[in-house]
């Protein structure tokens, strides 16, 4: 697949499961193709799931899709502002992590949120109100896109600083541990995360303790305008593990099948008491890093996100789905109808929705407010 | 005087401090290829190449301890933190190892390093990403801490911060980049820490302020010269050294005082300068000291509550017309 290319020297790179390890021989112009991918029949790659599932998935990454699609269209007329960032091109990995859980596991993520908080169940009105700034959004309007919180779906939410939430995830696996809970922990992190100290301190505790922690690392190359290989000695994230003695696995994050493949046996394992998996899908984002940002720029050219875009996730997928007869392009297109229409929906919905009342100013800073001393000390309340 | 903005002046004094000294240099995320995400460093990298200009990966703690580390040992490290909010990380570095390190060595390791980068809120970006941490650097003897609100300021304080001996923290207003102002060409324009400025003389009301919210107060004085009161406005431009007799002064003048800050209330800056005049200047005041800060929550992402949680002019001018009791 990569000799049809004809960018310099894509053909001599190394396949995702066979990057080297030191230093020394760093790959400047890494492959992102799946070479390495183990070469599976339809029947395998579909692991004996459900049709329904495997429709289910199709369904919701094209929701993803068309959500945030609606939501630039948003953003564009400044009905959404600040900080958004969009998921368009990584759908496979999200749809394909969560669709392994459970009903009572737990998800967290970074600010790159949308769509695992729709996978999570939260309803697209919500999270479009959200975006919105309304009462109505998942927290209430005074997250905006980048801190969606669910209880309801234990739907531990979005964080905004690169790293935050892992320590927190590692909480959640310790709760999940000490009440001898059977529920498992997932924490998405972009891999420009994975050089913080948080990720390393909280991967030690994860392997030494035995942790329910799945840890994916959602591979997009490039935080914000800096490549991997220009943020990191050790090319592949997944031998990173190997510093905490913990099993790691690649995914082929433009798969939702291959993503739920790898995933699935990590979250197996953490149900039953094995301890933690490092995953890292490898993706692609096919957008700016968020909304003010162009699609492509000093740090790639535009020929390279069209190069990439061929290997849409959703689109290979709907091929997959075509020829094992399982969708048929009428189907797809039906699918496609209704999530645009419950994408319209949710943008009707958050335009209704009102915005927050004043009194919400100082709501929610404090759990407990009935306390003899003062809370608050501007003279505004 | 050429008129440029507050980002431009960044850039030049950046480049002045880097040629007249080649132990200077610039390190932190996207400051090199990407120019800088809020583009202060453009062109840097290519004008001096890779080690001088340095995009570093998202660290925070162990670049900020890089710098630190440098400056032990000579060098007069530039540090950008993408913006401040994400400095938090690093803060153990700052606090417990620039802050101290000339004080537990009795004199023997100077630390010349800058750290700088966007401070306060922009538009909606929620909790995480509006803070203006001014206050709480303060706290900290041993840091330098400087607030510039105009683009001379801008320049002549980066140029005296580069060159000073001590670590300082330099806070720019994440929504100063794109302001406006005559800035003096002159490569030894330098504007030493600790000299407040008096930006708009007046006699009514003293209203004392650092930082981005000079701009907002220039406005409500404005408003109020309408209404017949004239304003006494002083910017304090460093907070650490602080210009307690430019502060003095003024209340003696006036006798009335409104403090103004950006960040909150609680253990704030302007809860420091109210203490200093109290102790200091009780005598002078006719009134109570006020204060106007952001409300004392997390910043919200709606848009009509960051607006209520934010300083504004009407607040500005409810606690003038409080002091001088109208
Ligand atoms: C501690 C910290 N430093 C810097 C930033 C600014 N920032 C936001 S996103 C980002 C890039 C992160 O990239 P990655 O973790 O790979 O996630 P992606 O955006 O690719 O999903 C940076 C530098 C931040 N939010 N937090």
């Amino acid at each position: 697949m990569a000799d049809t290319k004809t960018k310099k020297g894509k053909a001599d790179r190394p396949a995702p499961h066979d990057f080297p390890s030191s230093p020394e021989t760093p790959p400047q112009d890494p492959a992102w193709e799946q070479e390495g991918k183990p070469d599976l029949t339809p029947e395998e790659r579909m692991q004996g799931l459900p049709q329904e599932k495997l429709r289910r998935m199709m369904r919701d990454m094209l929701l993803g899709r068309r959500f945030e699609e609606k939501a630039a269209e948003a953003y564009a007329v400044a009905k959404i502002g600040g900080f958004c960032h969009l998921y368009i091109g990584q759908e496979a990995v999200a749809v394909g992590g969560i669709h392994t859980l459970r009903d009572g596991d737990y998800v967290m993520t970074a600010y790159r949120e949308h769509v695992h908080a729709l996978q999570m169940g939260a309803h697209p009105n919500a999270v479009m109100a959200e975006l919105y700034g309304r009462k109505d959004g998942m927290s209430g309007g005074k997250g905006g896109s980048m801190h969606m919180f669910s209880k309801e779906h234990n739907y531990l939410g979005g964080h905004g600083i690169v790293g935050g939430q892992i320590p927190l995830a590692l909480g959640v696996a310790w709760k999940i541990k000490y009440r001898g809970e059977d529920r498992v922990m997932q924490v998405y992190l972009g891999e420009a995360a994975v050089n913080q100290g948080a990720f390393h301190e909280s991967l030690n505790m994860a392997a030494l303790w035995k942790l329910p922690l799945v840890v994916i690392v959602e591979n997009n190359r490039f935080g914000m305008g800096t490549a991997w290989e220009r943020a990191s000695s050790l090319y592949d994230i997944s031998q990173k593990a190997s510093a905490y003695a913990m099993p790691s696995a690649v995914a082929d994050g433009m798969d939702v099948l291959d993503v739920y493949r790898v995933v699935k046996p990590a979250v197996d394992r953490a149900r039953s008491g094995g301890g933690p998996t490092l995953i890292e899908a490898r993706t692609y984002r096919f957008v700016g890093h968020s909304m003010s940002d162009p699609v492509s720029g000093v740090y790639r050219t535009k020929e390279e996100v069209e190069e990439e875009k061929l290997n849409d996730p959703i689109r290979i997928y709907a091929n997959f789905l075509a020829e094992q007869g399982i969708l048929s392009q009428e189907e797809l297109e039906k699918m496609d109808e209704e999530v645009k229409a419950i994408s319209e929906a949710a943008a009707e919905f958050a335009d209704k929705s009102p915005e927050p009342s004043p009194e919400e100013l100082y709501r929610d800073v404090y759990a407990n407010e009935d306390v003899a001393g003062r809370l608050f000390f501007d003279g505004r309340n | 005087m050429a008129v440029i903005t507050y980002r431009d002046a960044l850039n030049q004094a950046l480049v002045e401090e880097m040629e007249r000294d080649p132990d200077v240099f610039l390190m932190g995320e996207e400051v090199g290829v990407y120019n800088g995400a809020y583009k202060v460093s453009k062109g840097l990298l290519d004008r001096f190449g890779d080690m001088r200009v340095v995009d570093t990966p998202i660290t925070e703690l162990g670049f900020a301890g890089l710098g630190i580390g440098a400056a032990m040992v000579g060098l007069r490290p530039v540090i950008e933190f993408m913006t401040w909010n994400f400095s938090m990380l690093a803060m153990d570095q700052v606090w417990n190892s620039a802050a101290k390190l000339l004080s537990m060595s009795a004199g023997q390791f100077k630390i010349p390093v800058t750290f700088r980068g966007p401070n306060g809120a922009a538009l909606q970006l929620a909790a995480q990403h509006s803070q203006a941490l001014e206050a709480v650097y303060a706290h900290f003897p041993g840091l330098k801490i400087v607030t510039p609100g105009t683009p001379a300021d801008a320049k002549g304080l980066l140029k005296a911060s580069i060159r000073d001996d001590d670590p300082v923290c330099f806070f720019e207003g994440e929504m100063l980049y794109n302001i406006k102002g005559e800035v003096p060409e002159d490569e030894d324009f330098v504007i030493p820490l600790g000299v407040a400025d008096l930006k708009r003389e007046g006699s009514d009301v003293s209203i004392i302020t650092h930082g981005k919210m000079i701009n907002l107060v220039l406005q409500a004085a404005q408003q109020l010269e309408k209404e017949g009161i004239s304003a006494d406005v002083l910017d304090l431009r460093t907070l650490r050294p602080l210009d307690v007799d430019a502060i003095l002064r003024t209340v003696a003048k006036t006798n009335r005082v409104v403090l103004v800050e950006e960040g909150w209330p609680y253990s704030g800056i302007t809860a420091t300068i109210a203490a200093i005049i109290q102790e200091e200047a009780f005598d002078h005041l006719d009134a109570p000291v006020l204060r106007v800060t952001q409300a004392d929550v997390p910043m919200p992402y709606a848009k009509g509550l960051e607006r209520l949680a934010k300083p504004s002019v009407e607040l500005i001018l409810e606690k003038v017309n409080r002091v001088l009791y109208r």
